[in-house]
């Protein structure tokens, strides 16, 4: 070949190259979308992954939708009745309601989804299941809860958005044992998902259902008019954090919805691209101790860990020293709702204590037996958390086994109840979402039922107490007074120790409007120019 | 010939079976747990215990390997425990980006190592030979995803030429797939490229020492026909070997370059499988793989006696 012809060659080659990207070729009625993870499953009641809940949110409607301030709203539901003793409850559907199938949406239908929720769900569903008399279908559009007991909360339960949401889907769907998966995802939300387009791991799409009826109302959260102005979302799971950012930066994707915090500073000087909070009922850190076994199975010692902890420490570990994405949080209740309290957190404010932690310890009768830490350090979160801890627990004088696992092993290894030294534990970290701790109900972490509360198995009756009387509250302002007791209960017992409360960021192309901060993705009512 | 061949594949089968029954056993004993991925944070051991006993995860190692390898010999891989898809299906809507990937890389790397080995050879001792031992030394020593984002940085985000991410299918354009396929291939091609430059530099130094060289020379052969007909030739078969060997390096790059890339290829596929204990598309995939090497190795010992007819089987 000639040196003239070579170059001919490969300029024309590169000129190619350099045409302008089909990505770029911007379509209004499709959004590109960078879920927090892989969309592996679409079994909202199956698996508990957030991720699963949100694509499901676009399939799939719910009965009750909550609102930006955390009230439960009517959604499929048209109107409802409560007997004065909050023991029997009928709801009547909208009219119109249609599946994805364009069979109509039916009250049997509804009290299937709902018989398959409910033992999924342990925080309201089992509770409501066991006090459940009845509930029956009373026409097409109407069912109707019976219960042995009083029961206030069930509009909170029914229209939760924490997992498992109580989806509706078909009776013929809905009629799968909850332990197992369902294959079929016909649903009557806003989008119908494209399953021949699914390639798990790396992208999953949904298509404008035309026959959604949205309510009247604006959308707020998940009740209202969702109304959708994409014909496409296209979910791109992209694994890695700088591959998220550099797409978005290029404009091959629209909306990242968990950029890597390192690369915000990154983003926030990219022209064309948007930073803001996501979530702003945010995250609490978690450190988990094994209540079962010495030394944390006596107070001393747990209270020991608490007085010594820095909260500032774990939220700077996690992420970073942008204040505007964390604060100490000396409570257990999620900061900015409504029954938020800081009554008998001063255990966690101040200057911390690791002399008195040292006296505490001896007490407890401690004697530098190895303390089995398990860290997942495949999770950024709480890689972070483990590596302040095995510095704290340093300290203040305890012999700390650092276990680096993935986070498969801890959730396996955690549920034993063996000893320390059998293949047991003594503590782990995770976090929990601000929208599962606004209130007892769905707050898992809080249980101290001993066995058969989360791991760790706390006991402590004036906590169990304390929740059954916020139950049983009549309004708001009793609600909060026990809601303080609960807070304080918990911090003597030590239940767990909040390592503090801290928000992540979304990112989005600037032509995107209409991007709100929640729980979880919004999609309706966001346009794209 | 044909003989050796089918002695060849025939011997292929108690090779991935004893794959299989490694990699089976490996993850039997090794720690971690689908059903408790599955439940979530929030769930209670009981309900963990229901979900992995509906995944039939609670009955004994021999069951659970007899059953699968029945599935297996009957052409059936299983299904993923989490995607609830045939494991058949979900590896062939991600074969074609990594065959693509990996076949762009191989022909880059062999097109552009094979001429920097046998130019370093024959410049041995210059400044020609030094760069092209230097640029080597570099491929080979620079991790895939540290390339991969120097990239995807310049060319993608500086120079605004090329994608940062994703596959486009050849079927959609020549084009479209090659701009979405040439980082990567450079990326993961390059410690290939460092290690065929090597072998074939040294091998050519070897061969071009040969008194028949000499003797081509003495006759007036010019230099293109004595160094890529002749020499190249004779050096072949241990060019050939590296090539093979290395294919195995490329299957563990393209794992690390489809994530960098967010190419949704078989790499992927088997990092998100073995992170959520996806036991059944682990299998799947390990035992392709393993059976596309063993092929690949009978592929390298065919091509012996075409570069040197001497070898007979």
């Amino acid at each position: 070949m000639r040196r003239r012809d070579f170059l001919r060659t490969t300029t024309g080659a590169a000129s190619l190259l350099a045409a302008p990207r089909i990505g770029r070729a911007a379509d209004s009625k499709v959004l590109r979308f960078v879920p927090q993870a892989n969309l592996a499953n679409l079994d909202p009641i199956w698996t508990t992954q957030y991720v699963v809940r949100n694509g499901s949110l676009l399939i799939w409607d719910t009965l009750f939708g909550v609102n930006d301030k955390l009230e439960s709203q009517p959604q499929m539901v048209e109107a409802y009745e409560v007997t004065p003793d909050f023991k029997t409850w009928t709801f009547r559907l909208r009219p119109g309601l249609k599946f994805h199938d364009n069979e109509p949406v039916l009250a049997k239908d509804a009290v299937a989804s709902i018989n398959r929720w409910m033992p999924r769900d342990p925080t309201m569903g089992v509770p409501i299941k066991r006090q459940l008399d009845a509930l029956d279908v009373v026409d097409d559009r109407t069912f109707r809860f019976r219960l042995k007991v009083s029961y206030p909360k069930l509009l909170f339960a029914l229209g939760k958005s924490s997992t498992p949401v109580l989806f509706v889907m078909p009776e013929r769907i809905a009629a799968t044992d909850p332990f197992k998966q369902i294959s079929d995802y016909v649903g009557s939300g806003p989008m119908r998902f494209k399953k021949d387009e699914w390639v798990p791991g790396s992208g999953a799409v949904f298509e404008r259902f035309a026959g959604y009826e949205p309510r009247a109302e604006k959308a707020n959260w998940l009740s209202g008019g969702k109304r959708m102005n994409f014909d496409r979302i296209e979910w791109k799971i992209l694994p890695e954090a700088a591959t998220a950012a550099g797409a978005l930066q290029n404009g091959e994707v629209d909306w990242v919805e968990t950029p890597y915090t390192d690369l915000v500073p990154m983003l926030k000087k990219s022209s064309g691209v948007v930073v803001d909070i996501a979530d702003p009922l945010g995250n609490i850190g978690v450190f988990r101790v094994n209540h079962l076994y010495p030394p944390f199975n006596d107070v001393r010692a747990r209270r020991a860990v608490q007085i010594a902890l820095s909260q500032s420490d774990y939220m700077r570990a996690v992420v970073g020293d942008d204040e505007a994405l964390w604060k100490e949080l000396p409570g257990f209740f999620t900061p900015g709702t409504p029954l938020y309290t800081e009554q008998g957190g001063d255990y966690l404010k101040g200057p911390r204590k690791y002399d008195e932690a040292k006296k505490l310890l001896a007490e407890a009768g401690y004697k530098n037996e190895p303390i089995i830490l398990l860290v997942a350090t495949d999770v950024a979160i709480t890689k972070a958390q483990g590596d302040v801890t095995a510095d704290l627990l340093g300290k203040i004088g305890m012999n700390v086994q650092y276990t680096a696992l993935d986070w498969g092993t801890v959730g396996q290894r955690r549920a034993s109840k063996e000893p320390p030294d059998k293949g047991g534990w003594h503590i782990f970290h995770t976090w929990s979402a601000g929208a599962d701790c606004a209130n007892p109900a769905p707050y898992t972490g809080l249980d101290a039922s001993g066995p058969t509360a989360w791991f760790g198995w706390p006991k402590s009756d004036e906590v169990q107490a304390k929740i059954a009387e916020w139950y049983a509250a009549p309004d708001l302002a009793a609600e909060k007074v026990i809601i303080g007791q609960l807070n304080q209960a918990a911090m003597d017992f030590v239940v767990y120790i909040p390592t503090g409360f801290f928000k992540a960021y979304q990112a989005w192309r600037s032509n995107l409007s209409g991007v709100v901060k929640a729980p979880f993705p919004v999609f309706w009512d966001v346009s794209k120019a | 010939m044909l003989a050796y061949f089918l002695r060849r594949v025939l011997a292929t089968i108690p090779v991935v079976l004893m794959v299989a029954l490694f990699v089976f056993s490996l993850l039997y004993i090794a720690p971690g747990d689908p059903a408790a991925i599955i439940a979530g944070d929030q769930a209670s051991p009981e309900d963990v215990e229901r979900i992995r006993a509906s995944l039939g995860l609670d009955r004994p190692f021999v069951v659970r390997f007899a059953e699968w390898l029945w599935q297996v010999i009957h052409g059936d891989l299983g299904t993923s425990i989490f995607t609830n898809l045939s494991v058949a299906h979900m590896i062939s809507q991600r074969i074609e980006p990594t065959v693509s990937l990996m076949a762009l890389t191989l022909i880059l790397s062999l097109s552009i190592a094979i001429p920097m080995g046998v130019i370093a050879a024959w410049k041995h001792g210059t400044l020609i030979d030094r760069v092209v031992m230097m640029v080597a030394v570099f491929g080979y020593s620079t991790p895939v995803f540290v390339v991969g984002y120097l990239l995807a940085y310049v060319f993608a985000l500086q120079l605004d030429w090329l994608p940062v991410q994703g596959f486009t299918s050849i079927t959609e354009g020549v084009v479209p797939f090659l701009r979405n396929l040439i980082l990567p291939s450079v990326a993961l091609g390059l410690i290939y490229m460092a290690l065929i430059a090597r072998i074939t530099r040294a091998t050519m130094l070897d061969v071009l020492s040969q008194d028949y060289v000499r003797t081509a020379k003495a006759k007036g052969v010019e230099q293109k026909g004595i160094l890529f007909v002749h020499a190249l030739k004779n050096a072949a078969v241990p060019i050939v070997t590296v090539v093979g060997i290395g294919f195995a390096t490329l299957i563990g790059g393209a794992v690390v370059t489809e994530s960098v890339f967010a190419i949704p290829g078989l790499g992927r596929l088997t990092v998100d499988a073995i992170l959520r204990r996806d036991y059944p598309v682990i299998q799947g995939v390990v035992l392709l793989f393993s059976f596309t090497y063993v092929l690949v190795n009978l592929a390298v010992d065919l091509l012996y006696t075409v570069f040197d007819p001497r070898i007979r089987y």
